[in-house]
């Protein structure tokens, strides 16, 4: 009896990293970018020196810790970015392109913060 | 016989089929859909976040660059986060990442609702602990930062 094969959708995965993605994003983003874009360029708080930043991303698991905080979040945004082109301009018929575009830019900013990391002396 | 042929003319006349699908009605929406409508613009503003969660990223990879290329480079991103124009970029950032922070917290109930002994667990019981967990870590990354 022949088997009905049918494609399998790679949605839920890709929803997966966008779910994981807008976790990380809600839970660690805020106080980085509050800390880096306005508390230190404002002088509320004094921004730690080269030293002791160093001596932070040294240690293996901030490392991990700093991969993840880019790569999660930027599938997160590779997601609702494809749909908010969808959405708000109506472009459904250049989803293809879209979804490269988005994905594609999601995985070469991973690996940028991979090899960061990993050249950090 | 005579009544066949009256019956035989009545099957043939009746049915009338088409050979196309009648056009769908489908108004035209505008490409400006999303405005004049408070929760239309949520939605839009909710999406739109996303753009914001990856120019933090993009500023956290020069960052990590400026740190693999020594002190001076360091030195030259925090000025460079000083310039007027990057502050108002990344006050806008965070008021997108607050805004992204509060309704994901507040959407996880409708996403996963926990059911405990037959009844749906009220929303605040999941949303509640996301919010003590922003604080904590948040706490948590100042200190290491600081210290």
């Amino acid at each position: 009896m022949a088997r009905h094969e049918e494609k399998a959708s790679n949605e839920p995965f890709f929803w997966i990293l966008f779910s994981a993605g807008g976790m990380m994003a809600a839970l660690f983003i805020p106080i980085h970018l509050f800390l880096f874009g306005l508390a230190f360029p404002l002088g509320w708080l004094h921004a730690p020196s080269y030293e002791q930043i160093m001596a932070l991303a040294r240690m293996p698991l901030v490392r991990i810790y700093l991969f993840v905080l880019c790569a999660l979040p930027l599938f997160h945004w590779a997601h609702r970015f494809r749909y908010t082109l969808y959405d708000g301009l109506k472009v459904k018929h250049l989803n293809e392109v879209i979804f490269v575009l988005c994905y594609g830019g999601a995985t070469v900013g991973s690996l940028i913060a991979a090899y960061f990391l990993w050249t950090i002396g | 016989m005579p009544g066949m042929a009256a019956k035989r003319q009545t099957i043939e006349a009746a049915p009338h089929y088409t050979e196309y699908h009648p056009r769908w009605y489908r108004p035209p929406v505008s490409v400006y859909w999303w405005l004049g409508e408070w929760h239309y613009l949520k939605f839009i503003l909710r999406e739109l976040s996303s753009v914001f969660v990856a120019v933090f990223v993009v500023e956290t990879l020069l960052l990590l660059n400026a740190l693999r290329n020594g002190a001076d480079a360091y030195a030259h991103f925090l000025v460079t986060m000083q310039n007027p124009l990057v502050i108002v970029l990344n006050v806008i950032s965070l008021f997108f990442l607050v805004f992204h922070t509060i309704t994901w917290f507040n959407l996880a109930p409708s996403a996963t609702p926990v059911r405990l002994g037959g009844k749906r667990l009220p929303d605040i019981m999941i949303s509640g602990p996301a919010y003590v967990a922003w604080i904590v870590i948040s706490a948590f990354i100042t200190w290491m930062v600081l210290q």
